[in-house]
């Protein structure tokens, strides 16, 4: 196995992702394997994402590997006003693996071509998410047994949702429904219609969330946040619409689960929790065993 | 001067035609191949001719002026019926019907402001997802820059 990157989930053929969401189950009964041992893992978070940076961190050390690094851009070099690509250069001399967080698009994309490390893309802004993308569905394979024929529910922000359109991507070549849940503002971009229309994939919109919760095998939900719209008074009137509350899920599938890509503000009330559809946690635990089979898959470590 | 086709703007004797320019494009041509700083070449052009093909078109005229790959794929953006050709001693030489090429490299801006390939010193680099109704995808942010956002670097 050479040692490549993973910029964009697109990147991914149908047989990577199959590869990688069996890694991660090996990982789930296996968590502690010293296969980093000797190596340096290095996480440039250009922007803080203390979440995200933890649960790789945590999946670099249940692999017996090390970690340098910085976790926002003030305590790096490009505050003394290094470019991006200088960064790159000089930290791959001292790493076997590049983790980047970055507020501009593009990032990771330009840092796999500037060296020959292999390089995960942990979020550059509002593009690419993708080990997010593939622990959600290590989430969905594992809840449901598996990633073909499933009904998919998406709530919330779907017009800047970069996890949600990732998602679409990535579980598109497994023949899903899509529901898709938002606010006529938040509606999803026409680029996603097309795709999904030329791969003839079935969808409903609708800004009504009940009967979209009924019929699905995954309820996906995201943060509505309150600066992506230009009338507040908009957001005030629509963010209660968009609030999973737990005496609405009396009428839905047995195999039903709630994700969450988290942190979550007030969309999933919190007597959600204790019920059996929530699954956002367990989900974020998925996060470091997906992680874990991704360093050692871009690595040719298995 | 064959056919006596392009009377109304003067014969040359070496250099570059170019013709079927769409007319509302004429002057953009001239200014991204930077024919209004040439000093030393002459040039003619003219637009708002009879076209079967376009309705109205322009053509340029460059005496002892050759283009390289990137300036004929600029040409290709804006004016994409254009026709090259390439002049030796009053005989047209070579002719092309200008394409647009699968990839572009270092020639259009890309419209996404957070897009790395504004900030940092490298060539932007688009695949062209559709040819007719320009559409170009970023190879680093992923996103779309179409024929209304074109802008030239
Ligand atoms: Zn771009």
């Amino acid at each position: 196995m050479v040692s490549k990157s993973l910029v964009s989930i697109t990147d991914c053929t149908k047989e990577e992702y199959l590869r990688i969401l069996n890694l991660a189950k090996e990982f789930e009964a296996n968590p502690h394997q010293n296969i980093l041992n000797g190596k340096i893992v290095a996480t440039l978070f250009f922007e803080p994402s203390t979440r995200t940076r933890l649960s790789f961190e945590s999946a670099v050390l249940r692999l017996g590997g090390r970690i340098i690094g910085f976790s926002e851009a003030s305590s790096s070099s490009s505050s003394k006003g290094e470019t991006f690509s200088d960064t790159i250069r000089t930290v791959s001399n001292y790493c076997d693996l590049l983790i980047i967080r970055h507020p501009l698009e593009g990032t990771a994309r330009l840092a796999s071509e500037l060296t020959s490390l292999p390089v995960i893309n942990a979020g550059d802004g509002s593009n690419q998410h993708p080990t997010q993308t593939l622990l959600d569905m290590y989430s969905i394979q594992k809840t449901q047994g598996r990633l073909d024929n499933l009904t998919l529910t998406l709530v919330g922000d779907l017009k800047y949702g970069r996890t949600v359109h990732s998602l679409i991507m990535a579980m598109a070549t497994f023949k899903p429904v899509f529901y898709f849940v938002s606010p006529e503002e938040l509606k999803l971009p026409d680029d996603y219609r097309v795709f999904l229309k030329q791969n003839n994939i079935e969808y409903h919109e609708t800004t009504q969330l009940p009967h979209a919760m009924k019929v699905a095998d995954i309820v996906y939900m995201t943060r509505v946040q309150r600066e992506r719209f230009l009338d507040p008074m908009e957001y005030e009137k629509t963010k209660n619409a968009y609030i999973l509350k737990a005496e609405m899920l009396s009428d839905t599938k047995p195999n039903m689960k709630v994700l969450h890509p988290l942190p979550r503000i007030n969309e999933i009330s919190t007597d959600v929790d204790s019920t059996d559809k929530a699954y956002y946690f367990q989900q974020a635990l998925n996060g470091v065993y997906t992680r874990q089979a991704i360093i050692s898959h871009v690595l040719g470590l298995k | 001067m064959k056919e006596g086709k392009h009377f109304k703007v003067s014969a040359i004797k070496n250099g570059t035609v170019i013709d079927h320019i769409p007319s509302k494009t004429v002057f953009k041509v001239i200014s991204i191949l930077n024919l209004d700083k040439l000093e030393d070449k002459m040039i003619t052009f003219g637009s708002n001719f009879e076209s079967k093909k376009l309705g109205s078109k322009g053509i340029i005229k460059i005496s002892d002026k050759y283009f390289d790959r990137e300036d004929i794929d600029k040409i290709s953006l804006i004016a994409p019926q254009a026709k090259i050709s390439i002049i030796k001693d009053y005989e047209v030489v070579h002719k092309e019907v200008v394409e647009i090429p699968d990839k572009i490299v270092g020639i259009v801006k890309c419209i996404n402001p957070n897009c790395i390939s504004n900030h940092e010193k490298i060539q932007s680099k688009f695949l062209v997802l559709s040819k007719e109704d320009v559409s170009l995808k970023c190879h680093y942010c992923e996103k779309i820059t179409s024929q209304t956002d074109l802008n030239l670097i």
